[in-house]
């Protein structure tokens, strides 16, 4: 059986800057796998590389055994792979229940019809009320977007990755800039995704990823620096280092 | 043949000394000028008035067409220009197309909408032979002002205080503000500057691109493509992207009428698609 | 994830599909507007040159409109397509190769599309900078060709347009009047299909691409394909406006090129408001019947007050922005100022308001503050009435 997803060699170079360097990863089908580094290590980088939204300098990216490295960002997502941003990426002017049923309507290929009315779908509607149901996001689905706490937002950004109904989700930072109080409702989100997607999660806050991953890669200078299970990587006096250098400049 | 790459050198020079300004606000401060030509504009009629009403000499009028239109530059720039730096590209080309409408009628109303002609006196008419080639004098002087200015343009950016603050805040505004630098009013002189340029463009011009209340929009495509095609990171860029349109330009009227200002037009669109920071500029990552 | 489990309750997905559905409803000013143009046809007979003229200009801003206020594409050169329909229904009609108008009428909107498929391939990508000046250098170089070609008549314009009956019925009239009709009729379709096209899921996407393009493809939309087909859209429209135009006037000339007519559509647009199609048609009425007003007041020097509102606009909003020029307008008018002092005045005002703007934009923002407030207690009042009742 392929893995769910794989790099091999991947590089990526903006200008002098080496952001992504000879980076080889293999996630496994159904794996949780959590993808950590210290600020500025390249984690969204790699992301970008894998949904598209860069080509990278030199590499090859392989999505469930196909080779998807040319691939356009859209196609990509036609075929399972699915992403939220570290920053939002929603669309401000449309309401939560737009935006979920653009992306459950344009899964199923109905996105270009021009003469049908949105609404006028049962399946579509079912699905996108459904999913804004499991995010407890019904009662401001028709909102502006823009004009949602910021914690609704994010779990927005989560839900519409999950309307592509992904096979393989990257999530980059769920529970980024959420205020503690709030960040139970993004982490129930994550923990409640169903067990066949495969998820590769960036995350800062070690509880979470310890808690979350079956396996994870540490990535450091662009580089995958040391890879293993959690009890591996606990353990490894390199990340040891690296984190607890991080933490005194954190500090 | 060597008249024609003259005539096109002195053309292309006066295109470069007109579009600088432009090159210098779009790269400095991400903002879309389409009145940039108005200012050249401003300074032609200035010399008509100045010589032709006044009765004053040329060489007299150029210096004084190039402070008036820097000042009204100042003001514009001080009371207008300053609210529309941060809005989007779009509302800044609304504006500044506004500025163009109130413009060209207000020339219009006030100038007659006939074409101008500013009195050259009698030493700067007529060609001098140089080794077999027909020199105009005018052109000549065109030649030598804009080249001066060129150089002085260039020693002003490269080798002063105030060209390096311009420097820093043309590379990163925010990182020259932390730096103390006062970009406003870095900003504020340059404008001023640019504005005078123009004027000064637009008064050795007057005879060359012909003054009318028109001469905005319709020379606003050229400093358009000087700037797009130049790129504005640098000054060598739409000097030379200027030479080589004027003298395109001048010699395509010449050797191929038929078609017109099709090629210059052609080449603007295919530079944007295919190098959309300018053909001379540092190459970008994408 | 059991699909049945996991059903989310019946009336919740009833009010979504409502609240989805109400967006694309009729709206009782919609109804009063159109009926208002019917109207038009039969209480204002002596107008029916500028009506039509309006119903042209307000067809091409709904083109504009498709793909600056749902897709974002900022356009300088949008004349290009209105130009290049208008030659091509005078070519049609003059040289006889089809003769009847709403024939004529298609083939124009089919070949604009043409043109506006294979430009549209130029604006894919780039900033809004890049996309004013490659619009901006289209449009130059089909009028440099329109100038230049021989069937287009050159800089004298395309004369000796005869059109036949439309459908083979109706002949043009003297008085504008079929023309009118003709015109609206036009437009009311292209309405209609436009509003369907908003109200779409392939509208909603645009809508999602002007939004945010990053996540439209990050949700599996093909961005490009969607500009594309919106753009050739446009396009169509644009080209069967300026097909309207010659077949309305039986001329053609450079001037459906012209640089101004692209500035000018933009800023009708502008003037009524992007992103909900009725913006280019109310935008095209105020924009013809103050260039009408201003024509007459100071012939040829309209274009200052035009400048003027652009100027105003941009510094103070869209409402205050226009009251304001108006203002200005208005003092120099009512005070019999001649043109000269009326500029000097103008240009003084403008500085002071430029100088005076953070205080200004202080009262406006609280002006409509207190605007919305009142707005929101009337909604509240009104719909408790029918609860009431
Ligand atoms: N588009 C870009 N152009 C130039 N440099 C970039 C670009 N994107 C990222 N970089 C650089 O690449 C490096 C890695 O950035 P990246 O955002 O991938 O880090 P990260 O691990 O996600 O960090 P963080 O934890 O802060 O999110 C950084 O040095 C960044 O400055
Ligand atoms: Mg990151």
């Amino acid at each position: 059986m392929a893995p769910a997803l794989q790099t091999q060699g991947l590089v990526k170079q903006f200008g002098g800057i080496i952001a992504t360097n000879d980076v080889t990863l293999t996630v496994e089908k159904g794996a949780r796998h959590a993808l950590i580094g210290p600020n500025g290590a390249g984690k969204t980088t790699v992301i970008n590389l894998l949904t598209g939204v860069l080509r990278p300098t030199a590499g090859r990216i392989v999505l469930e055994g196909r080779d998807i490295t040319d691939l356009e960002a859209y196609k990509r997502v036609g075929l399972g792979l699915a992403r939220t941003f570290q920053i939002n990426q929603l669309f401000a002017d449309l309401t939560p229940l737009e935006t979920i049923g653009l992306a459950v309507s344009e899964r199923m290929q109905l996105g270009r019809q021009w003469w049908r009315l949105p609404g006028s779908k049962p399946v579509v509607i079912e699905e996108s009320v459904d999913i804004l149901n499991r995010f407890g996001l019904t009662d401001a689905m028709n909102e502006r977007t823009a004009t949602l706490p910021y914690g609704k937002q994010r779990l927005l950004e989560i839900a519409l990755a999950i309307a592509c109904r992904p096979n393989v989700l990257l999530l980059d930072e769920p529970a980024a800039g959420v205020p503690e109080a709030e960040r139970h409702g993004i982490l129930d989100a994550v923990a409640a995704l169903p067990s066949d997607v495969t998820v590769l999660l960036i995350e800062h806050d070690m509880d979470i990823v310890f808690s979350f991953a079956d396996r994870i890669s540490v990535l450091v200078n662009g580089e995958l620096f040391v890879e293993g299970t959690p009890e591996e990587v606990a353990q490894d006096p390199r990340v040891k280092a690296v984190y607890l250098g991080e933490e005194a400049h954190d500090a | 043949m060597l008249t024609i790459l003259f005539d096109g050198i002195a053309y292309g020079m006066l295109l470069f000394v007109v579009s600088c300004g432009l090159a210098v606000t779009l790269g400095l401060m991400n903002f879309v000028n389409l009145a940039h030509g108005a200012f050249a504009m401003a300074g032609g009629y200035i010399t008509v008035i100045l010589v032709n009403r006044l009765g004053l000499p040329f060489l007299a009028s150029l210096p004084l067409a190039f402070a008036f239109t820097a000042i009204i530059g100042a003001v514009f720039e001080r009371t207008l220009y300053v609210h529309v730096y941060t809005k989007s590209h779009l509302e800044q080309v609304l504006f500044t197309i506004g500025l163009v409408f109130m413009s060209v009628a207000a020339v219009d109303y006030v100038m007659g909408s006939q074409q101008q002609f500013v009195s050259i006196p009698s030493y700067l008419q007529g060609q001098i032979n140089f080794f077999g080639v027909g020199i105009g004098r005018y052109r000549l002087l065109i030649i030598l002002v804009c080249g001066l200015l060129t150089v002085a343009l260039q020693f002003a950016l490269a080798s002063t205080r105030f060209g390096a603050r311009l420097r820093a805040a043309v590379d990163d505004a925010r990182v020259a503000r932390g730096l103390g630098i006062n970009v406003n009013a870095v900003f504020a002189i340059t404008f001023a500057v640019g504005s005078g340029l123009a004027g000064l463009g637009g008064a050795l011009g007057a005879e060359i691109l012909g003054l009318d209340p028109h001469f905005p929009l319709k020379f606003l495509i050229y400093f358009l493509i000087v700037v797009t095609v130049g790129g504005t990171s640098s000054i060598t860029g739409p000097f030379i992207a200027s030479l080589v349109l004027g003298i395109g330009d001048v010699a395509g009227k010449y050797y191929v009428p038929q078609f017109g200002s099709f090629v210059i037009y052609t080449i603007m669109i295919v530079v944007l698609i295919w190098r959309p920071q300018g053909l001379f500029s540092r190459a970008v990552a994408k | 994830m059991s699909a049945l489990a996991s059903l989310p309750p019946k009336p919740l997905v009833a009010t979504a599909a409502a609240s989805l559905a109400s967006r694309a409803r009729w709206k009782p000013a919609e109804i009063a507007f159109w009926l208002a143009t019917v109207a038009s046809i039969f209480l204002l007979p002596s107008k029916h040159l500028i009506l039509t003229e309006i119903a042209i200009l307000g067809l091409f801003a709904l083109s504009l409109d498709l793909i600056l206020g749902y897709a974002g594409i900022v356009s300088l050169g949008h004349a290009a397509f209105f130009g290049f329909g208008a030659y091509a229904a005078g070519i049609l009609a003059k040289y006889g190769i089809i003769k009847e108008p709403v024939l004529a009428l298609l083939a124009s909107g089919v070949l604009a599309a043409a043109l506006g498929f294979v430009t549209s391939f130029l604006v894919l990508r780039g900033s809004d900078l890049t996309r004013l000046m490659v619009t901006l250098g289209v449009a130059l170089v089909l009028r440099e060709i329109a100038n230049q070609l021989d069937i287009t008549g050159g800089a004298d314009g395309l004369q000796g347009v005869v059109m036949e009956p439309i459908l083979g019925h109706f002949p043009f009239d003297m008085f504008g009047r079929t023309a009118y009709i003709y015109s609206l009729v036009t437009l009311f379709v292209l309405f209609l299909i436009a509003r369907r096209i908003v109200n779409s899921p392939f509208g909603l996407s645009l809508r999602s691409i002007k939004g945010n393009p990053l996540r439209a493809a990050a949700i599996g939309i093909h961005v490009n394909g969607r500009l594309v087909t919106i753009y050739t859209i446009a396009a169509a429209y644009a080209g069967i406006a300026g097909a309207l135009l010659t077949q309305s006037t039986q001329f053609a000339s450079l001037s459906v090129l012209d640089f101004e007519r692209s500035a000018d559509v933009m800023l009708i647009v502008i003037i009524g408001g992007t992103g909900y199609l009725y913006g280019g048609l109310i935008g095209a009425v105020l924009f013809k019947l103050v260039q009408d007003y201003l024509a007459n007041v100071n012939p040829q020097y309209w274009q200052f007050w035009l400048g003027l509102i652009l100027v105003m606009m941009i510094m103070f909003g869209r409402v205050y922005g226009a009251i304001m020029a108006a203002l200005i307008f208005a003092i120099c008018t009512w005070t019999r100022l001649p043109f000269m002092q009326s500029i000097v005045f103008t240009l003084v005002v403008l500085a002071v308001l430029g100088i005076a703007r953070p205080q200004i934009l202080a009262v406006t923002s609280r002006i409509t503050e207190r605007a919305a407030a009142i707005q929101t207690r009337l909604r509240a009042r009104l719909a408790r009435k029918p609860a009431e009742r």
